[in-house]
This record gives structure tokens, C-alpha cells and sequence, in this order.
């Protein structure tokens, strides 16, 4: 096999992988850009990889399953938004609670539905994404260089990785041109001025973390009906604190997002793909070090070494109106 | 005030005379939890067989942090619990703390060897079953390239990948293993959608039957494989069923019967200690067969993994056990 098909493969790997940590961090992006810190990320993303799990084999249709982990991610963003918003709690604890909450609930609700220790029946068919051949793919795929980069790596995936995809610039196109994002970030920096203009900073937020229950939503029914065929507990397995630290390596911007959740993709492709490959000169590279980039990575960006990543202003902060 | 509350819950279990002469038995499975259609199900299984058929109910508990090891340990022994059954080699340390404080109870510690006067340690024979597995899989592979995916990465799951290595390499010496680990960390057995990428990987290799060694993980390499059309193969409990038709067959390791014998020892008062080695000979590991393979293993597939069988069970050949020197020699 030539290197430029591994390189293609590892490519390939690299999309796949990368979706849901690009779900998941633009997910937070809304919130946190409104002032609402999420490391429920993780939470929200596994309860909608069980709902979606479910409702896909009760209905027998993935875009039940779809709506449903929606749904469900949504209800869990809100119980986080009352507490934060509405009621003024530690966005840090809720946030924790949210992944607690997850973690417990899909297990037994699995159980008490499905009998099978939490994981919910595998899905075949129309109730799982398929992926889907982009017109040409088949056609193109003799030309040299272009071809298997247009078939391989940008065709065959499920329409959830061209959803996340498109999510980018469509999120840039909300914060940056769009009245609604404009306020939204205003509501990160200074909520007090955006309440002066008149405007409710409480469903302002709102609007914000139901956003990020919508693309959690999806991150998760990527996982459980379209990268797999069931759900597992826990099968999110970290990937909502991966995406954090993503969406703080990218600092809070949508495109550098994109490329930092498929720079840490890559980093998880590679890992897969060359476990303890011995490279020239160095020796063993141990599968661990590939593991720990992404963070080590967030680590060094946060200590100021490239660049300053500096969190919307009233991040964390519940807003109070002063009387 | 903790131990009160203990001491008055275990004095209240005391008061409940209904099994008094009979034994109380436990069972704690590891971080795949009960359910995870393999290694800890087949605990479970055992665990249920003997209920079902003595009367006698068990307590069990899913550990979901490597902390409650020896909180969970420490509070069946203090309950009066007896044998307890702790899956799994992540124990030792617990149970080397533990039972020394218990002197009077059964231990029992799977996959894992404690030496101490009031444990049993059962031990399995993994390359041995793995290294049938291997030659089934070196027979149905087309492509000559074949893959083993193992959970966490231990000097135990590298056994498993040893002994099937053995296998494939002396059926078809010159075919190639691709070989991987999931993580080096507890959730490396339960992370489905890592094993199916780490099975694609595979399969862009070359790789057309792949082995798992790997929990929960298992599941996504096994639907990773059946979505390519390859073969994957099953471990610690047949799986054979997961995706009919796509597994070629399982290592089983007869994890419930070992369950199974030590509540039914203790119960009949024939309770042993010390290690208890189980391998093809015993009947402790083996290959599954069932309905749902059956298509796919030939005779002659079957001829060659039944002569191998005999052949490790005659001692003509030595299966390596990576556990003993931490070597593959294959």
C-alpha cells in the first residue's frame, strides 16, 4: 500500500473522529460565548447517545432518534440554564451534576427498558445513518491525487459529519452578522449594558444553551445510531472535555475550533493508526503521548506560551440586575 | 458514626435468620460492568445459575471507580458475607488488604493471583483459547492479514493477543497480526466507538478477521467489522450472537463456571484454596460453536482448531503464556 493512501485513510479516520468533539465544542461555543460556562458537555452528549440509542430502535428511524436525543439534550440544557440563569447557581457544579445525572440515568433507565445492562438493542437499517456516496464519488475515484481525497475523505460519511461541518460557518455567520449573535456575545462581555439597551439578558441565555442542546443532541446521536449501532454506558467517554478543551484552544471562535477539534482528531487517528510505531532517531513513541497532547496542548495555551486565550468576560458570572 | 451505621445494617442482616445455615454469597464485578456481554456476564451468569438452582440469593455490586475496590470488599467481609468473589486482576492490592483483616472468610479474586491462606485464586488459560481462535482466523482470512484489538493495555489482554498470535503464526507463518490496545485506562473497556476506529484502521490495513480482548469496547470493533463485511471475534462470553453471521466465533472463558464452583465448593463445604489454573484441559477456555457460526467455520477449519486443541491439551504443543516472562516470542 502506497503512503498516500495511509495518508488518506488517516485522513478519513480523522473526519470521523473528529465530529463529535466539533459538535460538542460548538455546542459550548454558544453557551459560553453567552456567559454560561458547560462542562456538561459530556453529560448532554451521552443522554442524547441513549435517547437517540432508544427512540432509533423503538421507532425503527434514525430521524426519530435524532429528535428525540435533540429533545432530551435540550431538557438537560435547560435544567443547567435554570440553575445558572434563572436561580444564580455555580455553573461549575451544575455543570458537573449534568455528567453525573447522564451518567447514572442512561444506565438504569437502559436497564429498566431493554434488560441489557444499560446498552440499548443494536439498530440496523434506516434506524442508523448510513453513509452516504456524494455524486461522482464512484466516477472520480481513478484520477490520481484528487480522486480518493474527493471519495474517500469528503464522500461516505453520514449526513451528521456534513451537518457539523456546515455548522461552522453557519455558527460564524450567527455570532458574527446576525442581530441575535451580536447580542449574544454582547451578553458574555457585559450583561449590564445589554440589559440598559433593553434587552433580557435571562432569555438571551436561554436561547444560548438550548443551541448547545441542540448540536450536543446531535454530537450524541452521532455516537450511539451513526459512528455505532447502540448505546454503551458511558460511550462518551470523555470526548465533552476534549471539545472543552478545544473550544478554549480555539479560543471561543468557530473556524479555529474547527481546526483544533480536527487537529486533536488527528492526533486520535495517528494514535490508533501507529501505536507504538518506533520512529527513526526517537524510538518508541508510546500511544500515551498521542493520548495526552490534546491537553498538554490546552495546558501550554492557557499558560500563555501561544498566544492568550481569554474567556468571554462574564463567563461564569450569573447576571444580577442591581436595584 | 460510619461504622455504627455499618455495624447496625449488619446487625440487622443478622436478625434475618431465613438462609442462616446456608452460605452468603457475593460476587463484585469490575468497571465493564455486569452487563457487558462478556467477561463480567459470564460472572453474572454463574452467579444466577447457582441462585437458580440452590435458592440461595447473592449480593453483587458494579464498581464504578477504582476507590470502591476495597470499600466494596471491606463491607460484603464486614456484612459476613462469604466466598466473595472479586472479578478481576485490578483487585490484588484490595484483596492483598483486605482479606488478611477477614481470616475467617472465603476469598475468591478471578484472573488474578493472591497468595494468602484464605484466597482462591482462579487463573485462565487465555493464550490457550486465544491460540484457537488464531488458527480459525488465520484459515478464514482471506487477505492473509489479521487484527487483535485488546481493551486496556495489561500484561493480561497481551497474553490474549500473544496466544492468538501463536496461533495465526503457526497456521500460516507468514501472515501478518496488526495489533492494538484501546487505552491505558479503566475506560478503555467501555469505549465502542474507539474500537470500531480502531477496527477500520485494521481493515484499511489489510486486516479482514479481527479479534477482541477488549470489554465493552468489543462490541463496536464487532460492529465495526459485520458493517465492512469482515469477521470479528468474540471473547469471554459467546458472542457469536452480536452480529449473527459476522462473528466467526468467541474465545469463551468459563468465567461462570468458575463462579459457579466456588459458591457451590462453599456451600458444600469443599471450599479450596490457593491457585486454581484453568486451560483447554479443564475445560476452562474453548472455542464457541453455535447457530450463528456455523455457516461460517468449514470442516476443515474445524478440523485443524480441534487437532490443535488436542495437540495443547497432549502438551505437544506449548502455547506461550506472555504473563510468565512478558515476552512474545511469536
Amino acid at each position: 500500500m502506497n503512503s498516500y493512501m495511509v495518508l488518506i485513510q488517516i485522513a478519513d479516520a480523522t473526519v470521523r473522529v473528529s465530529v463529535p468533539l466539533l459538535l460538542a465544542a460548538l455546542a459550548g461555543l454558544y453557551s459560553e460565548r453567552s456567559g454560561i460556562f458547560d462542562i456538561g458537555l459530556e453529560g448532554k452528549m451521552l443522554a442524547g447517545a441513549f435517547a437517540a440509542g432508544a427512540a432509533a430502535y423503538v421507532s425503527g428511524s434514525a430521524w426519530v432518534g435524532l429528535g428525540v436525543a435533540i429533545i432530551v439534550s435540550i431538557a438537560m440544557s435547560l435544567v443547567h440554564g435554570v440553575a445558572s440563569i434563572s436561580y444564580r447557581g455555580n455553573q461549575i457544579v451544575s455543570g458537573v451534576a449534568i455528567n453525573f445525572i447522564a451518567s447514572g440515568s442512561t444506565v438504569i433507565l437502559g436497564q429498566a427498558w431493554f434488560q441489557q445492562g444499560g446498552r440499548t438493542p443494536s439498530v440496523s437499517g434506516a434506524a442508523r445513518f448510513g453513509d452516504i456516496a456524494l455524486p461522482g464519488a464512484n466516477a472520480i475515484r481513478p484520477i490520481p491525487i484528487v480522486g480518493p481525497i474527493y471519495s474517500n475523505v469528503i464522500s461516505g460519511h453520514s449526513i451528521i459529519v456534513y451537518f457539523a461541518f456546515l455548522m461552522v460557518p453557519f455558527t460564524w455567520w450567527v455570532l458574527f452578522r446576525t442581530r441575535f449573535g451580536l447580542r449574544l456575545r454582547a451578553v458574555g462581555e457585559n450583561p449590564a449594558a445589554v440589559d440598559t439597551a433593553g434587552i433580557s439578558v435571562a432569555w438571551l441565555r436561554y436561547r444560548a444553551v438550548i443551541c448547545t442542546g441542540i448540536l450536543t443532541g446531535v454530537a450524541g446521536a452521532y455516537l450511539s445510531i451513526a459512528q455505532q449501532a447502540s448505546f454503551v454506558k458511558d460511550m462518551s467517554a470523555g470526548r465533552g472535555f476534549i471539545a472543552l478543551a478545544a473550544l478554549i484552544f480555539a479560543k471561543w471562535k468557530p473556524v479555529p475550533v474547527m481546526l483544533a477539534c480536527l487537529l486533536f482528531g488527528f492526533l486520535d487517528a495517528i494514535s490508533i493508526r501507529y501505536q507504538g510505531i518506533a520512529l527513526p532517531g526517537i524510538g518508541k513513541l508510546p500511544a500515551q503521548l498521542m493520548q495526552a497532547l490534546p491537553y498538554v496542548l490546552t495546558c501550554v495555551l492557557l499558560a500563555g506560551f501561544i498566544g492568550k486565550a481569554i474567556p468571554p468576560r462574564a463567563g461564569g458570572v450569573p447576571y444580577v440586575k442591581e436595584r | 458514626m460510619k461504622r455504627l451505621v455499618l455495624g447496625l445494617i449488619a446487625a440487622t442482616a443478622m436478625t434475618l435468620p431465613a438462609f442462616a445455615a446456608d452460605i452468603k454469597p457475593a460476587v463484585i464485578y469490575d468497571m465493564g460492568g455486569k452487563f457487558d456481554k462478556s467477561f463480567n456476564e459470564a460472572a453474572y451468569h454463574g452467579a444466577e445459575k447457582f441462585k437458580k438452582e440452590t435458592g440461595i440469593a447473592y449480593r453483587d455490586f458494579e464498581i464504578s471507580n477504582d476507590t470502591q475496590r476495597e470499600q466494596a470488599l471491606e463491607k460484603f467481609a464486614q456484612d459476613g458475607n462469604s466466598p466473595i468473589i472479586a472479578m478481576s486482576f485490578s483487585f490484588e492490592a484490595a484483596m492483598k488488604k483486605v482479606a488478611p483483616e477477614y481470616p475467617k472468610t472465603q476469598f475468591v479474586i478471578v484472573d488474578d493471583v493472591v497468595d494468602l491462606p484464605n484466597v482462591r485464586s482462579v487463573v485462565f488459560k487465555e493464550n490457550e483459547g486465544s491460540y484457537l481462535v488464531g488458527v480459525m482466523a488465520a484459515l478464514a482470512s482471506k487477505t492473509g492479514t489479521v487484527g487483535f484489538i485488546g481493551g486496556m493495555d495489561v500484561p493480561l489482554i497481551r497474553k490474549f493477543g500473544c496466544g492468538y498470535v501463536g496461533g495465526v503464526k503457526a497456521t500460516k507463518a507468514d501472515a501478518k497480526v496488526i495489533q492494538n490496545m484501546t487505552g491505558d485506562t479503566p475506560s478503555a473497556w467501555n469505549d465502542p466507538t474507539k474500537g470500531g476506529e480502531i477496527a477500520k484502521s485494521q481493515m484499511d490495513q489489510g486486516a479482514d478477521v479481527i479479534y477482541a480482548a477488549a470489554g465493552g469496547t468489543g462490541v463496536g470493533v464487532l460492529q465495526a467489522a459485520a458493517d465492512a463485511g469482515k469477521l470479528g471475534i468474540g471473547v469471554d462470553s459467546n458472542q457469536n450472537g452480536l452480529q449473527p453471521g459476522h462473528v466467526l466465533t468467541s474465545m469463551v472463558k468459563h468465567v461462570d463456571v468458575a463462579v459457579y464452583n466456588a459458591f457451590m465448593d462453599a456451600k458444600n463445604g469443599k471450599f479450596t484454596f490457593g491457585p486454581e489454573h484453568l486451560g483447554l484441559a479443564e475445560d476452562g477456555v474453548g472455542y464457541a460453536m453455535d447457530d450463528n457460526n456455523k455457516s461460517l467455520v468449514t470442516p476443515e477449519m474445524q478440523k485443524a482448531v480441534e487437532q490443535a486443541k488436542a495437540d495443547i491439551i497432549s502438551g505437544k504443543v506449548k502455547v506461550h503464556d506472555y504473563t510468565s516472562d512478558n515476552a512474545c516470542p511469536y
